[in-house]
């Protein structure tokens, strides 16, 4: 089934769109926006999608999503958890709860839980140094980790 | 001498801090009047006065850099923020930011004015949600206040500010890299020249600051450039001003401290980061941003510069925080955000994971630094795996020589310089991982 937006969608593209002197610089805004739309991920589809509406050659919008690490190129679950896991959150015991989280979920790091509830992933420095350990879950941080909050963060998700 | 100040975070505290109301009360906005009030030629000089050094690591003056972009422009001029902040133990973008974004946007307009520019885009990583949330808010307050649009403060001068989006990947930071990003490119580096001044975001003079450099600019015109500039006790080196410090990792009190530039690591770790985790002692130092050489707290200083006399003979802990005092000891102050590891912190582990960082944040353009980091990356694995040699070890330290100064973009420096100096200074507890099974290692990073 082709990618469309709805028309409340549509109209914060053509936002988007605004803020910009020419079409392609909304690439990344827009692949946001489709990528939200369409369950977390960005298909063939949603490609064919932004690259017919912002003129743009297909390859173009394929060499954009695989650049960037935050486009998903496959389905994942309903929430992500992202673990810091670069120098200063691991001199804070990073490894502990991502450890933890891989426990919990019953996944390991790049996979999703079996109820597809989580995507399990590791972030490079999310700029949380100085309340390390940190994780992010969907839009939200969570910091100065214990093992304990990590769980009660966890409940509300797998709920 | 620790001097604490609260220009940009006199609002860190407060619930409703990150708000109009709260950010007018402290003065917000005279600033920006004032410079508005002022022709394009003061506000540039005004600014080289105050000899704020580049926030983002690169420490380059400020005003020289607004000077650069042209008189007379044919195509519009775009002023664009680098809020891509991701560099390992930096972490006060993000605090400007979300607890005190008006001083970004006030800032803005005063940047804008002084380079020629009606547009300011401010580039925020994707992860930063709540930074975005916090500055679509204030931009949507100045607008409504008449701040921005087409005359702000009454001014005939039409000004908008945008913010933009990221997806993820650290190169972003790269000026060049995030004009690519911006214009909806893939987020490699450009060579240079030309430089953005020239031909920046969508071919048009562009001038690229760091979040922090840009939020400070409203200060300097509510108290002068000179005023501000003496601030610092690096006056002397042209390093003005107050600006926040960050530290993280082993201490007791991790956080963000703002004070006048010229601070030393031994204040920044015992008097504001209250000490070491365990009243340890200091094993290395990395003191801005991963991408600086780490250092060993032992390190006497010794340089021929007259400027150099008070610190000669001291230890690098007692070195000022400065763009050039740490330059000219052949370190890098970097974010001026130190990441602190005591003894309890296996070295080998730290660069293991820091290389492991770089290689997959290499954009993979240039082959030296897509390959390199990858190789270093391999080896370290063989080492921590204990089955690493000695010949390895070396040819760690002659991949990163391979790596620096020969790449598109200063990435490849950065990820040279830990390796290069992890290797150097904790060569032993490389060799006891390679020659004695890491018998006498903590084998661990957490204390």
């Amino acid at each position: 089934m082709a990618f469309a937006l709805n028309a409340e969608q549509n109209q914060k593209l053509e936002q988007i769109l605004s803020r910009y002197p020419n079409k392609m610089a909304a690439c990344i805004p827009v692949l946001h926006l489709c990528q939200e739309a369409n369950a977390s991920w960005v298909s063939d589809d949603v490609i064919e999608f932004v690259a017919k509406r912002l003129d743009l050659p297909t390859a173009h919008v394929k060499g954009v999503v695989t650049f960037y690490t935050l486009f998903n190129q496959k389905p994942v679950g309903k929430h992500q958890v992202w673990v810091c896991r670069t120098l200063s959150c691991a001199l804070r015991g990073s490894d502990k709860i991502l450890e933890h989280c891989e426990k919990r979920l019953g996944c390991h790091v790049g996979e999703t839980s079996k109820d597809g509830k989580v995507t399990l992933r590791t972030a490079e420095c999310l700029a949380s140094c100085g309340s390390a350990p940190m994780m992010q879950v969907d839009k939200t941080y969570y910091e100065n980790l214990t093992v304990e909050q990590v769980d009660r963060i966890l409940d509300t998700l797998v709920r | 001498m620790l001097k604490t100040t609260t220009y940009l975070t006199h609002s860190y505290g407060l619930a409703d801090g990150y708000k109009l109301a709260a950010y007018e009360q402290q003065g917000g906005y005279s600033g920006v009047k004032k410079a508005l009030g002022m022709p394009r030629e003061a506000v540039i000089e005004e600014m080289k006065k105050a000899h704020i050094r580049g926030r983002g690591g690169a420490g380059f003056d400020a005003g020289t850099k607004w000077s650069f972009m042209p008189k007379q422009s044919q195509k519009p001029c775009y002023l664009v923020i680098n809020a891509d902040e991701g560099e390992p133990g930096t972490f006060k973008d993000r605090s400007i930011m979300e607890k005190n974004p008006h001083a970004l946007v006030e800032g803005c307009i005063i940047g804008a004015y002084g380079i020629g520019a009606h547009a300011a885009y401010i580039y925020v990583r994707d992860e930063l949600h709540l930074s975005k949330a916090r500055l679509e808010g204030a931009i949507a307050e100045a607008r409504a206040k008449g701040y921005l649009g087409s005359r702000p403060f009454g001014f005939d001068y039409a000004m908008e500010v945008y913010v933009h989006t990221g997806a993820g990947a650290y190169i972003c930071g790269e000026e060049t890299g995030l004009l690519n990003s911006l214009e909806g490119r893939r987020g490699e580096p450009r060579l240079k020249p030309p430089f953005p001044a020239q031909y920046g975001a969508f071919g048009c003079p562009t001038t690229v600051n760091n979040v922090e450099t840009i939020a400070i600019a409203p200060t300097v015109f509510q108290m002068g450039g000179d005023e501000f500039s003496k601030l610092s006790q690096l006056h002397h080196f042209n390093d003005g001003g107050a600006r926040i410090f960050g530290v993280s990792g082993h201490v007791k009190k991790p956080g963000l401290y703002e004070a006048c530039v010229g601070l030393t690591l031994r204040e920044l770790i015992y008097d504001l980061g209250g000490g070491v985790l365990g009243d340890r002692p200091i094993l290395a130092l990395i003191p801005g941003g991963s991408s600086c050489p780490v250092h060993r707290p032992d390190e006497i200083i010794n340089h021929p510069d007259p400027r150099f006399a008070p610190f000669n003979g001291k230890t690098i802990l007692d070195l000022p925080l400065g763009v050039d005092t740490f330059r000219m000891v052949g370190s890098m102050l970097g974010t001026c955000c130190a990441i602190v590891l005591s003894d309890a912190a296996d070295p080998v582990l730290a660069l293991h994971n820091l290389m492991r960082f770089y290689r997959h944040e290499s954009c993979g353009q240039c082959t030296p630094c897509r390959e390199g980091c990858g190789w270093i990356e391999r080896i370290l694995d063989k080492i921590v795996a204990g089955q690493g040699t000695i010949e390895e070890l070396d040819r760690v330290s002659e991949i990163a020589s391979d790596i620096t100064g020969n790449t598109i973009c200063a990435f490849g420096d950065g990820a040279a310089q830990p390796a290069l100096s992890f290797v150097r200074k904790y060569r032993s507890h490389f060799e006891d991982y390679i020659l004695n099974g890491a018998k006498s290692q903590t084998r661990r990073l957490t204390p």
